[in-house]
């Protein structure tokens, strides 16, 4: 395989999707599929046999508005229809090459209007399982570049200059951890992709891996390359088994183009990939816990450093980014670090994807350049609150994250603007509350599954969690006393200093920034037993040990 | 200084100590006389990190360090015995106070045990959290010794010592989180396991959770020293 | 030290062939204890000490310690499921569209808890961390299938067709 060859595969592709006269693409994603995305697929093949029209009919992942789904985008006009379903499947293929169908039509374009999409750039025009289609929007077109014309130090120099920093959660700068695991010594070195994609309330890398898998395998191994690494393990959730058989499915066509394998594309670089399945362990997101799991132990987390850049899996040198970094990879080779660092705020480079889910109109999918206003985020691409309902609070990074009130809404999207606001970028999470949400009832919410899903390993992680869960059930039912807030409020400290792993050390974040934002509430539970938003029942109080 | 690599100075509590490349800051800080808490921490066994206990300040970082696993740099300087540190150790020992059940009084290591001796050193007077007081097991099927679950306090110091020192690897941990147990071979009676009776786990616990049938109260002090001993004498071989 | 065999097959049921298969895979190598236990789930539905005792013997890794994976990680359940499963996704935005109503509306209707299956095999109760489904919220899994926007009424029904099976 050489860029020529390449080259002809996405000229067939194009020849052959020239021989159709119309492309539907439909959105196959889990919320789009839940509302019978099948069924309309089906529907509109017959549909076109029964009319003569040559219509090609993909499936393809999700396409981000899913609140309107079923959603699918209706030829090269770009004309997306929302709410479809198989009844709509005659009308929609009558319409092709004419006036395009008004009840389906949706007006979205302020939502997608202030949206860049770098990573989601394939999500809706590819199928997933075809490698042709990813090649033809110049898919592995980066991977040859590095590997016929770039050194290795080029790779890493480039990402650095990128400025891209680590999309998990903590935004540690991508090429340095790079440029570390390239200058470990060792002759044997892993590449781990996380897509243990934990976070409550957050799906975008199981929209990358579902809708766009071999993105992800091509950033794996253009660092592969970069590193000196040879083999690679994708760590994904069990929960998500259709991500789990896109990606296989795509590990099998790359392996098949010699694009994964020994002596990639005629060059001596060789690398190959491996699925490990998850088993239901948030903490195995943190990269040493990550690492035990793939060893086959029990997912606790060990004191960094040594860092896995030096000593990681099998104690051999091991580059641990999270799915959606590894997807950037391949637009940073081709367009450049500088068309990189060119977007986004003065130090968060480049764009995110968040899920936008909760009390919003537009639920869903956006990738957005980083620095952009959080209102412009909840009010303009979120449509706001619906029912009538104020905006209460915007939570981001799960249940590393903290509750954003409406008062900040006007501070940029950034690591460190969300770090100053008590909360954290997170992988990408962000659920929007109105006045119909309890912040306590929230916060106690996210103690319940940091304390579920503490390993158990450091005492104040393992006890810290469920004594704080003890107190805000006290709290939300309306036993508690100021002294059980002050003690409260001494755990978070505790808990947030000393314990051993990322998980115990941000699991007070949502109480600490509720406090911070919405003490009255706390008040109102504590002093006058009534809890303003309703949620709460102060009927039973009932001692509750978790 | 011709070896200048290999050792290090640095300043422990204000004391200007040397030490070789690659201790660690408790053991360094050990030889020189200055006492360091610690709990799931045993010489002769891997470190975890776990129990927290021994976390100590440098200065430049806000991040809190476990001495038993930070490895010293040259001219670092540590904080054992700040006014954070002992909030914190005070809030640890509370917390471990209160999830199970610890009362002294009524234990078989009254006297003997290393979370009492801490509970006092660290001035701990009484507990502000509520007691979660879990309903848990007794296993006395074994022969010569009894677990007793509600004095456990998860430092798997007897994990540690059966799978590195005894090679039987009987102990280990199961479930996870506030729900986490230990456990010999498949969850299964102590007394049925492929225990080897050899009793090291019960001289290193730290508490009165593993303890010999034959003695009561204060009878029972443990000697978790032989370890040391142990892995230089099989070194030696 | 005489070699090391592979115990035998717990049972003649063909699955084991299965789950030998993975290890088979793996070279035996310790580290695929739990790519095997995922076999055993899938095969069987759920995980028995005879399976943990079986794979921990095969791949050499201490009893103990395969039970601690086992019990470690919530995605294997040591009881076998219900005929069928409902499954309650509990994250944050289902949660906070109302999640924990039907969680406890459930609770209700079936007499038991949630992790639990009811007494006669019917129906088991889970709950999950998300499924990815949030925009939907609140979510339900029926034996794996994907329902959004559920209302108390519609799961209750959905239960009810399942209990008088």
């Amino acid at each position: 395989m050489n860029i020529e060859e390449l080259e002809q595969i996405a000229e067939g592709v194009r020849q052959e999707n020239a021989q159709y006269d119309y492309e539907v693409n439909v959105c196959m994603d889990l919320a789009c599929a839940s509302q019978g995305a099948d069924k309309l697929r089906e529907a509109l093949v017959q549909a076109a046999e029964a009319s003569g029209k040559k219509v090609l009919i993909r499936r393809t992942g999700c396409m981000g508005p899913c609140s309107h789904g079923p959603l699918i985008r209706v030829d090269h006009a770009d004309t997306l229809y929302r709410k479809v379903n198989a009844g709509h499947a005659e009308s929609i293929v009558n319409s092709l090459g004419g006036e395009p169908v008004p009840e389906l039509q949706c007006d979205l374009n302020e939502h997608f209007g202030s949206q860049v999409r770098v990573v989601l750039e394939n999500a809706g025009y590819i199928d997933p399982e075809k490698i042709e289609d990813y090649i033809a929007r110049d898919g592995y077109k980066a991977l040859l570049t590095v590997l016929t014309e770039m050194t290795p130090a080029g790779v890493v120099h480039r990402i650095t200059e990128s400025k891209l920093r680590g999309r998990g959660g903590a935004g540690y700068p991508t090429g340095l951890k790079w440029g570390t695991v390239a200058k470990a010594s060792g002759d044997m070195k892993y590449v781990v992709c996380n897509g243990d994609e934990g976070d409550p309330g957050a799906f975008m890398d199981r929209s990358v891996m579902e809708g766009d898998p071999h993105r992800v395998i091509e950033g794996m191994a253009i660092a592969g390359y970069a590193v000196g690494a040879k083999k690679g393990f994708i760590y994904v959730r069990a929960e998500y088994p259709v991500a789990v058989s896109r990606l296989t499915t795509a590990l099998r066509e790359a392996r098949r183009r010699g694009l994964l394998g020994n002596d990639i594309c005629g060059t001596p670089f060789s690398f190959d990939i491996e699925i490990r399945l998850g088993a239901g362990a948030f903490v195995c997101g943190e990269e040493t816990a990550l690492i035990a799991s793939i060893e086959g132990k029990r997912g606790t987390p060990k004191p960094r450093p040594p860092y896995p850049a030096v000593s990681g899996l099998w104690s051999k040198p091991t580059l641990i980014n999270n799915v959606e970094t590894f997807a950037n990879i391949a637009p940073i080779i081709r367009n450049g670090g500088k068309w990189f660092a060119n977007m986004g705020s003065e130090r968060s480079k480049g764009t995110k994807v968040f899920a936008l889910t909760g009390r919003i109109s537009n639920t869903g999918l956006i990738e957005v350049p980083l620095g952009i206003k959080l209102r412009k985020i909840i009010e303009v691409i979120g449509g706001g609150v619906p029912g009538g309902h104020t905006f209460k609070a915007v939570q981001t990074g799960g249940p590393s994250g903290g509750c954003i009130p409406a008062e900040m809404l006007d501070i940029g999207v950034s690591y460190d603007a969300l770090m100053a606001a008590g909360s954290i970028m997170g992988s990408g999470g962000m659920i929007v509350m109105d006045d119909t949400s309890c912040m306590v009832n929230v916060a106690r919410f996210f103690i319940e599954f940091c304390m579920t899903e503490s390993c158990g390993k450091c005492i104040p992680c393992r006890a810290g969690t469920a004594q704080m869960y003890t107190l805000l059930t006290r709290i939300c039912n309306g036993t508690a006393t100021m002294d059980d807030l002050e003690l409260l409020e001494n755990l978070c400290s505790t808990v947030k200093e000393a314990s051993l792993c990322g998980l115990g050390q941000t699991a007070p974040n949502p109480v600490l920034s509720t406090l911070k934002y919405f003490r009255n509430e706390y008040i109102e539970h504590i002093v006058n037993k009534r809890c303003p938003a309703g949620v709460c029942s102060m009927e039973t109080p009932v001692e509750v040990l978790a | 200084m011709s070896n200048g690599d290999d050792v290090k100075t640095l300043i422990i509590d204000d004391q200007e100590v040397s030490a070789r490349r690659g201790q660690t800051i408790l053991e360094v800080a050990r030889e020189n006389g200055i006492n360091i808490p610690t709990l799931c921490h045993l010489e002769g066994l891997s470190s975890v990190g776990a129990c927290r206990l021994c976390l100590v300040e440098i200065k430049g970082s806000n991040k809190l360090l476990p001495a038993c696993i930070a490895t010293v740099f040259e001219s670092m300087e540590v904080s054992t015995d700040t006014e954070r540190l002992r909030k914190h150790r005070r809030t640890i020992l509370e917390l471990l106070f209160a999830e199970r059940n610890h009362i002294c009084s009524v234990c078989v290591s009254n006297g003997h045990c290393e979370l009492q001796t801490l509970a006092q050193e660290q001035g701990l007077t009484h507990i502000r959290l509520p007691y979660r007081n879990p309903n848990l097991p007794v296993d006395a099927s074994h022969e010569r010794f009894t677990v007793d679950h509600n004095r456990c306090i998860l430092c798997t110091r007897c994990v540690r010592v059966c799978a590195e020192i005894e090679g039987a690897h009987v102990w280990d941990v199961m479930g996870r989180g506030i729900n986490c147990m230990v456990i010999t071979d498949l969850h299964e009676e102590w007394g049925s396991s492929t225990c080897t009776r050899c009793g090291k786990c019960v001289q290193v616990c730290p508490t009165g959770a593993l303890f010999d049938k034959g003695k009561i109260g204060s009878e029972h002090p443990k000697y978790p020293d032989f370890l040391p001993y142990l892995n230089l004498m099989r070194e030696a071989r | 030290m005489s070699a090391l065999t592979s115990p035998p097959l717990p049972s003649d049921d063909k699955r084991w062939k299965i789950v030998n298969g993975t290890m088979r895979k793996n070279g035996y190598a310790r580290h695929a204890l739990i790519e095997t236990l995922h076999t055993v789930q899938s095969s069987f539905g759920y995980l028995d000490d005879d399976a943990i005792r079986f794979v921990a013997r095969s791949l050499r890794v201490p009893l103990s310690q395969a039970y601690g994976v086992a019990t470690f990680y919530h995605y294997f359940s040591l009881k076998p499921p219900g005929k069928h499963t409902v499954t309650v996704c509990a994250g944050t935005a289902c949660y906070i569209k109302g999640a924990d109503k039907l969680i406890a509306a459930a609770e209700k209707r079936l007499g038991i808890q949630q992790g639990q299956t009811t007494s006669d095999g019917q129906v088991s109760l889970m709950t999950a961390r998300c499924v990815g489904a949030c925009s939907r919220a609140p979510v339900l899994l029926c034996d794996g299938e994907v329902s959004g926007e559920m209302s108390r009424e519609q799961m209750i029904e959905q239960l009810e067709r399942w209990t008088v099976e």
